[in-house]
């Protein structure tokens, strides 16, 4: 029982957590501590050496999930002038138990998915799974683009989860493009939410999705 | 069944309306008060049990048998509760499966009592009191089915015993997780401050006092006293899992699982000196989490 089981362990309860938050703000500081908590994987979970490269992607994701993205959503709350609340489809009880499932379900795919290579923890393959699926409910269960944003960033997780977990020995390039291509994304999705706003007055997608011409 | 055995349930019926004074006097501390005496709640209970009672006309024997049979029930949980390394009085493989049952009973009991007055506000109690247990028990029931997995035991007294410093080595964030979840149930099924404000003078807002309003004298005193026993009992239980019970011999066992219960005591009062009650929407979210979160150490202690 190591510091990597107890990443894991806290990637779960910030998981749980954002499946139960009602508050916007308290929302992504969680998600930008999952990021900097997640950033420390690559640093433990490496079998050989320490080399300048673990060190460079954990520096490079823990600072671009724990700092930048939280900037530039806090800036688009602020310019979209969001209220505080969620606003889900479905509720915090429902996201909540429906989390719990959905974890009983991860570690049920855990048992099932046999991996060829040597994974760091028995935890790790079902918690990465449970980040992906919390992610990808995260994004059906709320209303406004923010929130969807916020999926994303858990589902994205989850896939650093496993790569730094399963795959130690990948190139690090893949890593550092795919945190690349979440960058541009939460930009790119931080502008869209403007313009949206801007153009629209609100950036509901429940709204969005009955325009006509 | 030893001797031994009968020191634990002993000494909760003798020091439990002690663990009360522990937390107001906490309380007290917090607020910059000195706070009532220590014993305040043995001198309550002496003066209840020298009244008479008054018994509404409109009640029947399922009033005057709540406080009787909520009692009885946790005397009954109370010998299944091993304390400090010290087995329980009864012990047999699914005990803590009964444990959750006499609770129920207990609360039962309660309920049916406040709901034979037919007074408005009582009802209003009881209904809240089951829609709270409704949601802590799911997570008490997980919470001690993980613990029994972990320990790979199903007595109480076993389990304890079976939880070691190597278990919190081992498996230390589900143990963890665990003793969160309890201690969440602890505050709920005993109306702490977070779910339910004992001092609370105000109906609409009680949940455990209103449903008593209507008990007098002996009545309301084997009331108090079997809401003593019951935090007592809790906090047995989470002092039992986390305090190993180790190679010592039981003397300095008991020690420490007595400083354990008290422990737990303080830390109930500066919950409740640092914490606003909430607001009873949250409540269930609450609730809900503690299950959450034993279901979740329940799942990473699978092997």
């Amino acid at each position: 029982m190591g510091w990597i089981e107890f990443i894991l362990v806290l990637v779960v309860l910030t998981n749980l957590k954002l499946l139960a938050s009602s508050r916007l703000g308290a929302s992504i500081r969680v998600v930008a501590r999952q990021g900097l908590i997640l950033g420390a994987l690559p640093l433990l979970a490496h079998q050989d050496a320490l080399s300048l490269q673990h060190v460079a992607l954990a520096a490079g994701s823990g600072v671009i999930k724990g700092g930048v993205f939280p900037w530039l959503l806090f800036r688009a709350v602020r310019e979209a002038e969001l209220t505080r609340e969620v606003e889900p489809y479905v509720g915090y009880l429902t996201s909540l138990l429906a989390g719990v499932g959905a974890l009983g379900a991860a570690f049920w795919m855990g048992t099932r998915l046999p991996v060829p290579v040597e994974v760091v923890s028995r935890w790790l393959v079902p918690v990465a799974m449970f980040s992906i699926l919390s992610g990808l409910f995260l994004i059906i269960s709320r209303k406004r683009a923010l929130n969807q944003v916020l999926g994303f960033l858990v589902l994205e997780n989850g896939v650093f989860t496993f790569g730094a977990g399963v795959l130690v020995e990948t190139p690090q390039l893949v890593e550092v493009g795919v945190l690349l291509d979440v960058f541009v994304g939460v930009f790119v999705m931080g502008i869209i939410i403007f313009h949206i706003n801007r153009e629209f007055d609100h950036i509901d997608t429940d709204q969005l999705s009955a325009l006509k011409d | 069944m030893n001797l031994l055995s009968l020191i634990p349930p002993v000494l909760a019926l003798i020091l439990s309306p002690l663990l009360l004074g522990v937390i107001n006097r906490v309380k007290a501390r917090f607020a910059g008060r000195r706070g009532p005496p220590l014993l305040q709640v043995y001198y309550d209970l002496a003066k209840l049990l020298r009244k008479g009672a008054v018994y509404s006309r409109t009640t029947t024997w399922v009033f005057r048998a709540g406080p009787v049979v909520g009692l009885a029930a946790v005397l009954t949980a109370l010998c299944l509760m091993p304390l400090g390394g010290v087995p329980a009085l009864w012990k047999f493989p699914g005990d803590f499966i009964l444990l959750t049952g006499l609770l129920g009973l207990m609360r039962f009991a309660m309920v049916g009592a406040a709901l034979d007055t037919g007074s408005s506000f009582e009802g209003m109690g009881a209904s809240r009191e089951v829609w709270i247990s409704a949601l802590a028990e799911p997570a008490l029931l997980v919470a001690l089915a993980t613990l029994a997995r972990q320990a790979q035991e199903l007595s109480l007294t076993r389990i304890c015993a079976a939880l070691s410093e190597q278990h919190w080595l081992h498996t230390g964030p589900v143990l963890a997780l665990v003793v969160v979840a309890l201690g969440l149930v602890l505050l709920a099924e005993n109306a702490r401050i977070p779910v339910d404000d004992p001092n609370t003078h105000l109906e609409l807002t009680m949940i455990h006092e209103v449903m008593v309003l209507d008990h007098g004298g002996p009545d309301f005193a084997f009331i108090l006293y079997g809401a003593a026993l019951k935090l007592w009992l809790f906090a047995a239980l989470v002092t039992g899992m986390v305090i190993p019970a180790g190679s010592l011999s039981p003397w300095p066992n008991l020690v420490a699982g007595l400083g354990g219960v008290f422990l737990v005591a303080i830390g109930v009062g500066v919950v409740e000196s640092v914490m606003a009650r909430l607001r009873l929407l949250i409540v269930p979210q609450l609730l809900v989490g503690a299950g959450a979160l034993a279901a979740t150490a329940f799942l990473l202690g699978l092997k």
